[in-house]
């Protein structure tokens, strides 16, 4: 029996019994479904944190972390350095295969000020200019700070474009770009002046939205605008970026850490040391050079770390592996299940067609023909399913998308489907052997004579 | 050569112990062209023969030859392949194929022996046209009285051209009025050299037969063959046309 018969034959089944068919792919649609659905939003997932990695400053970014001191060395914890900038005026002149070299001395529970307006800066640090390259920003208008500014401790600041939106109101607010360089903002009640301003950090998606939203006209609002939810829309890594605001590292020494923190003793100490290799290639040469110029500045107490972004990305690729494997599993067992539905329904049926499998039997057909017509029977079901629920999964994807708007939009791929519906396909076969087996082994006289 | 020759035949199950001979050393021949019945009483064993001479069930001793091939010993596969192409059934209750219309349940038997489409219809039609159901190619069994549901079953079983055809109890399910338009058929088809078998508990329908077999007990009891005795037909033999000599 030619095989494209055997698929009609076994469509037109599964349209004469419309409503059974149907529940029984509904087990396949909604695993497929949810199998296709789930790796979207782990692919979303994906996206987002690859996103915010190179919002933090990109792969090549490597993190001087402070570390405890290894056990060995526990005596002498007390003594610990910490980062200083005696480690970055170190490492900037003995370690070679570094690049560029951000210290950064932050400033805690800063409160921006202007006039009636605050602001609560995501962070708020004393930089060094290198900060522009090693965090991959852009300054949009004005300037950065100089020599000048660092040698003098201006009161000069550089800010994003939230804290901007939050003291000056956004373009979205006021219909127009302010740009705030030349005004004066007071950063824990000192006046400061902003010197320059970067552009606005946004996902791909946000930058899409937002340009739309642009080309239609702007609602008039009634009363002052409220904020709702926290925080909105947006990746929280491009939000933090937003609110970031920069002044000369020596103004936020002078100004914030040398009056004085605990018992009068100003602390020294950086709040982070970020470094960029020469090239990648020698990443671990390059923090091997890093890691001997500290240990001599550290007199031997290895109380740093270096975190690389490669580790960074090894572990988002872990945790993407472990979301996949796990959603993997529960949508395979969903899939098992409609499996088993599909063999509950093959075996109903061909209970009630014994006697017509008797009579194909008793004008020819064969064990195999018989078998072969089960099983693609329960392969035509298993892959009307899979297709709905392939269907289906870019409407679950839309609710899912409209249910919970973060900027980590699933994204389906087309890997997932094929999989989804390889596998579905697959289990179609599986759950159908039984029940052909069984169909084709009746035997003709009994078939013939079942009521 | 006969068509059939049947040695030795018994079919034998096993009841809880008890051993029931439904065939008991079955001896028969059955010539090309020859329009046969066998008769018996339910339980019998006519419907067992039949069975075993029909390739759908296997003896558990003795031997079959059909059409100059020993069979006894085939596998389902062979049975399989030999009922489609060498054998046609007629049943009693007509088992077509409710989803397929006419057309499509005189195409299986095709279907099976690997015939492509337009061959397909082209046969089928020509199957019809000879039981006088063109007019119905596209209905539904279900839309079909009893006797045109078993002239659609007789095309079948002519469709692939068998070289010899059971019908098990062909009237059974009918009215006598249409049963004799049924039988008058199968007399026509026997006129036309097609081998006939028919099996019945009937022995009026069994008496439209030039030969008649009686099965009681699983052995065959009465032989009565008219051709020899030159006492073609009976008195249900409406057209009373002479039954054909044994090829």
């Amino acid at each position: 029996m030619p095989l494209f018969n055997t698929i009609i034959v076994g469509l037109k089944e599964v349209w004469t019994h419309k409503f059974r068919s149907f529940l029984t792919m509904l087990g396949i649609i909604l695993g497929v479904a949810s199998l296709v659905g789930m790796s979207a939003i782990i692919k979303g997932m994906e996206n987002g944190m690859k996103e915010a990695m190179v919002a933090m400053g990109g792969a090549d970014k490597v993190l001087l972390e402070q570390q405890d001191v290894p056990v060995e060395q526990e005596h002498l914890a007390d003594q610990a350095p910490g980062r200083t900038m005696a480690d970055v005026q170190a490492l900037k002149q003995t370690a070679p295969l570094l690049r560029v070299i951000s210290p950064e001395m932050g400033v805690n529970n800063v409160l921006l000020t202007r006039g009636e307006k605050t602001a609560m800066p995501s962070e708020c640090v004393g930089v060094w200019p290198a900060v522009v390259e090693m965090n991959m920003h852009t300054l949009e208008h004005g300037r950065f700070f100089t020599e000048i500014d660092e040698e003098q401790a201006s009161p000069v600041c550089v800010i994003g474009t939230g804290i901007r939106d939050e003291l000056f109101g956004s373009p979205e607010q006021v219909g127009r770009e302010i740009v705030p360089v030349g005004e004066i903002i007071e950063i824990n009640s000192q006046p400061f002046t902003i010197v320059g301003m970067f552009e606005r950090y946004e996902g791909e998606r946000d930058k899409k939205e937002r340009e739309l939203a642009k080309l239609k006209p702007r609602e008039e609002l009634a009363g002052p605008s409220r904020q709702r939810g926290w925080g909105g829309k947006g990746n929280w890594a491009f939000q933090r970026k937003n609110m970031t605001i920069y002044m000369p590292l020596n103004t936020a020494w002078i100004r914030f850490r040398a009056a004085g923190d605990k018992d009068g003793i100003p602390d020294p100490r950086l709040s982070d040391i970020d470094l960029k290799v020469e090239d990648l290639g020698e990443l671990e040469s390059a923090l091997q050079q890093a890691r001997n110029v500290l240990m001599l500045t550290h007199r031997g107490i290895e109380d740093f770390g270096f975190r690389t972004q490669e580790n960074q990305l090894e572990s988002i690729n872990q945790q993407i592996r472990n979301a996949r494997m796990s959603g993997g599993v529960i949508a395979a067992i969903s899939l098992l299940v409609g499996g088993i539905g599909i063999m509950n329904i093959m075996l109903a049926s061909i209970n009630e067609r014994i006697r017509e499998i008797g009579i194909c039997k008793a004008v020819g057909a064969t064990g195999l023909s018989v078998f072969t017509q089960v099983l693609i029977e329960s392969m035509v079901i298993a892959t009307l399913g899979a297709v709905l629920g392939v269907v289906a999964s870019f409407g679950f994807v839309r609710i899912l998308d409209m249910v919970m708007p973060t900027a980590n939009s699933p994204v389906i791929t087309p890997g997932a489907m094929l999989i989804a519906v390889a596998f579905s396909i697959g289990v179609g076969i599986v759950a159908g052997l039984f029940p052909a087996f069984k169909a084709a082994r009746l035997h003709p006289i009994q078939a013939l004579r079942y009521e | 050569m006969a068509l059939v020759e049947l040695r030795n035949v018994s079919k034998i199950y096993q009841l809880g112990g008890e051993e029931i001979r439904a065939l008991d050393d079955v001896s028969l021949d059955i010539e090309s062209g020859e329009f046969i019945s066998i008769i018996g009483p339910s339980g019998s064993g006519k419907s067992t023969l039949m069975h075993i001479l029909g390739c759908l069930d296997s003896p558990s001793k003795g031997t079959i030859c059909l059409d100059g091939v020993m069979i006894q010993d085939a596998s389902a596969r062979q049975l399989a392949a030999i009922r489609n192409r060498k054998i046609g059934f007629v049943f009693q209750f007509f088992n077509l194929l409710p989803k397929l219309n006419v057309t499509q349940n005189v195409e299986l038997p095709m279907i099976y022996s690997g015939i492509g489409s337009a061959e397909r219809k082209k046969r089928a039609l020509a199957a019809l046209e000879s039981v006088d159901l063109v007019n119905r190619a596209k209905h539904r069994p279900s839309q079909l009285s009893g006797g045109q549901q078993q002239r659609v079953a007789i095309a079948r079983a002519l469709v692939n051209d068998p070289k010899i055809i059971f019908a098990d109890e062909p009237t059974g399910n009918l009215d006598s009025h249409t049963g004799d338009a049924i039988l008058t058929l199968f007399r026509r088809l026997s006129q036309s050299g097609r081998t006939i078998v028919l099996v019945t508990h009937d022995p009026e329908i069994a008496a439209v037969t030039p030969r008649r077999i009686e099965i009681r007990d699983g052995k065959i009891a009465v032989k009565v063959d008219l051709t020899l005795a030159g006492l073609a037909g009976g008195r249900r033999n409406p057209d009373g046309a002479e039954p054909p000599k044994p090829a």
